[in-house]
């Protein structure tokens, strides 16, 4: 089962291959990592996606608090979560596909940022799965470049009654 | 008051306690030597740097002190990589501090660049980098911090050369600051107060001590509960001399060389009580079968080693002494005579099987092992090598007091022996200080025998001489069709050698000559070097195949002295 952690890190040199190495050497199979600042100075925070089952949770959230430099580890995969992912997709594009392309973008919410002759760039943001269905749909068009941030996450506010939005 | 890196070094180390480091000298740590002269502090100049790992290792376990050794930049410091991941396995806290190349000199390949805190990073509790001066009084008060504290581990501290030249104010820290490491040490109340009472019923419950027991310096509670509750001791290799092995509820080891009785009882337990141990696979075999009847009681200061590799019925994280005082308190006074006298057959049975109840001349290296622990009454401090030695003497010799077994458990390096018992003798120079080594591994750091003679180190070295890598030869015996491919070893002359470096040496090749040579050893007034020519086939028994049940032993055939193939014997 995929789960995601909210770790809260020093931002000391050297940390984030702390906690890269960290995985390799324990054998933890890391899906995806992102890390940058949090409202904290001197604090960043790491977002980590791990496909584990519960006793290797374990394992993976007690090792990383062995760390020093780690100070708190949230496991929110159960919790009320606000999960995104940004995706920047250019396309292949020409005079009778670009329309159809577009169209597609604006289904999803994403944002056409840059078009040229040959191609359409599009910025999407959104959970995974959504991020995966433009992907799928944009493929047969021709998909030059992709680049996928990977998960970020955040607790809701307190009260838990947010709506989802957007 | 202003001071050049070097100095800060020094300054801060004698802050720290530190009066001896353990290192050498070259190009990227000559103006931190430059300065060592004006401090109380002396350097044991070693002739590896492995081996200045190893004696501040050494120095660690037998002080309970943080080990120091110091290295310079490339070559010097990757030389120290060993030293560290061995006192990383066995959780020894040790401080390593390197040179580095200027810090405008980083990244560009300069002469003996390495990135040391690259390299060592999966095998030090923590290290340092330091780049700028006024960090580096801090930097070595956390270092020692986290060394020593929790469960102990070593710490690399890199000094660029021109940081150990740039001057800044001198303050050393009072306090650390660490938002993200905070050992708990208390054991949980009601954790504790559960584990008790599983105590209170338990019909045949059994004891596990690791090498925490002893980092704790839990031994005397130990002792108590153990005889409170009546309840017998069994140990890892680490764990050895946690508990005296002459006393009646001890059982010594566990294992994959474990005593027969102790892996016995562990299967039949309906409690086990696991102290400071971390379930490596050479102590429980395979995993699925390790004490099947046994409830588990896993106490350790080490989060992150509960549930890591057995499952738990109550963990409680905390200093072992800390806990263990305090089920003394809880735990009612009980008897369990059924279950000691079940465990008394087996050992009797065990008695049996042991090469010393038979009648030989042969000069077996377990006969060499029992004779150095009568000549020392078992109290001297052992310092033990890998391989096959390793395990006679975890076997043969009777530990008496605590503390007095230091040997590389958990990556088991060869050529750990020399080095660490120099360290040993220096933390410990009223101890009479025993290395017991194989042929192989006493020639990983030979070269140590210089600075034994340079300190003048009181070191008694006994080599069971075997002329093989001894315990893969047998590993080739058993699993791989007797074919010993790269295992026969031809040594030098060691009693020509050992005079060579101004150092006693002895040979024994019979029997009746070992109580006397290791005799004139122990009267010797300084360093001596025994060569026993031992059986050179000779088997460590009993074994359980890696990835046996601890129950499966293949045992000493009992009626042919050598050859025979062993028996399996089901507990
Ligand atoms: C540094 C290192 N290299 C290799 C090994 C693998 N190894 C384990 S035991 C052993 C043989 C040791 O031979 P010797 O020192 O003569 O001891 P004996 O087993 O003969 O008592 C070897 C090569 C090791 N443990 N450490
Ligand atoms: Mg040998």
């Amino acid at each position: 089962m995929r789960h995601t952690l909210v770790t809260l890190v020093e931002d000391k040199p050297g940390v984030l291959t702390r906690v890269a190495g960290l995985f390799r050497r324990r054998n933890f199979n890391i899906e995806s990592l992102t890390v940058g600042h949090s409202e904290t100075p001197e604090i960043s925070r790491m977002t980590i996606v791990v496909n584990c089952d519960d006793a290797v949770l374990e394992q993976v959230i007690k090792q990383l608090y062995k760390l020093v430099n780690v100070t708190k580890i949230t496991d929110v995969t159960d919790e009320q979560t606000v999960i995104r992912e940004l995706a920047l997709i250019k396309v292949q594009a020409n005079a009778s596909t670009r329309a159809e392309i577009i169209q597609f973008a604006e289904v999803f919410e994403a944002k056409i940022v840059d078009l040229t002759r040959e191609s359409v760039t599009i910025e999407i943001t959104g959970t995974e799965d959504k991020v995966d269905a433009l992907c799928r749909l944009l493929r047969p068009f021709g998909i030059k470049e992709m680049v996928r941030t990977g998960r970020v996450a955040m607790l809701r506010g307190v009260s838990g009654n947010g709506a989802e939005k957007g | 008051m202003k001071l050049d890196g070097a100095s800060i070094v020094w300054a801060s180390l004698v802050k720290e306690g530190v009066t001896v480091t353990f290192g050498i000298s070259g190009g990227k740590v000559i103006h931190l030597f430059h300065r060592l002269t004006e401090y109380p502090i002396h350097n044991v100049l070693t002739r590896h740097e492995q081996g200045a790992a190893h004696a501040a290792d050494g120095y660690a376990r037998a002080t309970g002190k943080v080990g120091v050794c110091i290295a310079t930049s490339g070559p010097g410091a990757t030389n120290l990589v060993t030293g560290l991941a061995t006192a990383y396995m066995d959780s020894s806290p040790v401080v390593a501090i390197t040179g580095q190349v200027a810090t405008p000199d980083i990244g560009r390949d300069s002469f003996q660049e390495t990135d040391i805190t690259g390299i060592t990073l999966p095998i030090t509790k923590h290290n340092y980098l330091v780049t700028d001066v006024r960090d580096l009084a801090e930097a070595i008060k956390e270092a020692f911090h986290i060394a020593r504290t929790g469960r102990p581990g070593p710490v690399l501290i890199d000094i660029p050369a021109d940081v150990q030249v740039a001057q800044t104010e001198y303050v050393y820290p009072e306090e650390v600051h660490f938002p993200g490491y905070r050992p708990t040490l208390r054991g949980h109340d009601r954790q504790v107060r559960m584990a008790t009472q599983l105590i209170d019923q338990a019909e045949r419950p059994i004891l596990i001590a690791g090498h925490g027991v002893t980092i704790a310096r839990g031994e005397a509670e130990l002792m108590e509960l153990a005889v409170k509750a009546d309840i017998p001791v069994v140990t890892t290799l680490l764990g050895k001399s946690c508990f005296p092995e002459d006393h009646p509820l001890s059982l010594g080891m566990i294992g994959m060389h474990g005593q027969p009785y102790a892996n016995q009882a562990v299967q039949d337990a309906d409690l086990i009580v696991v102290i400071g141990m971390r379930f490596s696979d050479r102590d429980t075999g395979s995993i699925s079968t390790f004490a099947p009847r046994a409830k588990v009681i896993h106490i350790d200061i080490d989060p992150a080693e509960i549930g890591k590799n057995v499952r738990v019925d109550v963990p409680v994280v905390g200093d072992a002494r800390n806990v263990l005082e305090t089920m003394v308190r809880l735990a009612q006074p009980t008897n369990h005579p059924e279950w000691l006298a079940r465990i008394a057959h087996w050992r009797a049975d065990a008695a049996g099987h042991d090469i010393l109840s038979r009648e030989s001349d042969a000069l077996f290296p377990q006969y060499v092992v029992r004779a150095i622990s009568e000549q020392t009454e078992g109290n001297a401090l052992i310092v033990s090598d890998v391989g096959q030695n390793q395990m006679w003497e975890a076997q043969y010799y009777v530990h008496r007091r605590n503390n007095t077994l230091l040997t590389s458990g958990g990556l088991g390096t060869m050529g750990f022996a020399l080095p660490a018992a120099m360290g040993a003798k220096i933390g410990r120079p009223d101890d009479p200080v025993w290395v017991i080594a194989g042929d192989g591994g006493i020639q990983m750091n030979i070269q140590e025998l210089a600075t034994i003679t340079q300190e003048k180190l009181n070191i008694k070295i006994a080599i069971l001489n075997n002329g093989y890598l001894g315990m893969v030869r047998q590993w080739q015996q058993f699993f791989f069709e007797g074919r010993y491919s790269g295992t026969p070893l031809s040594g030098p002359d060691f009693v020509k050698l050992a005079e060579a470096y101004g150092i006693l040496g002895l040979r024994v090749t019979e029997k009746a000559e070992a109580a006397p040579a290791i005799r004139q050893a122990l009267e010797h007034p300084g360093p001596a070097l025994i060569d026993f020519r031992v059986v050179q086939e000779e088997n460590v028994y009993p074994m359980v195949r890696p990835g046996d049940s601890i129950s499966q032993m293949m045992r000493r055939p009992k009626p042919a002295l050598q050859d025979g193939a062993p028996e399996e014997v089901q507990a």
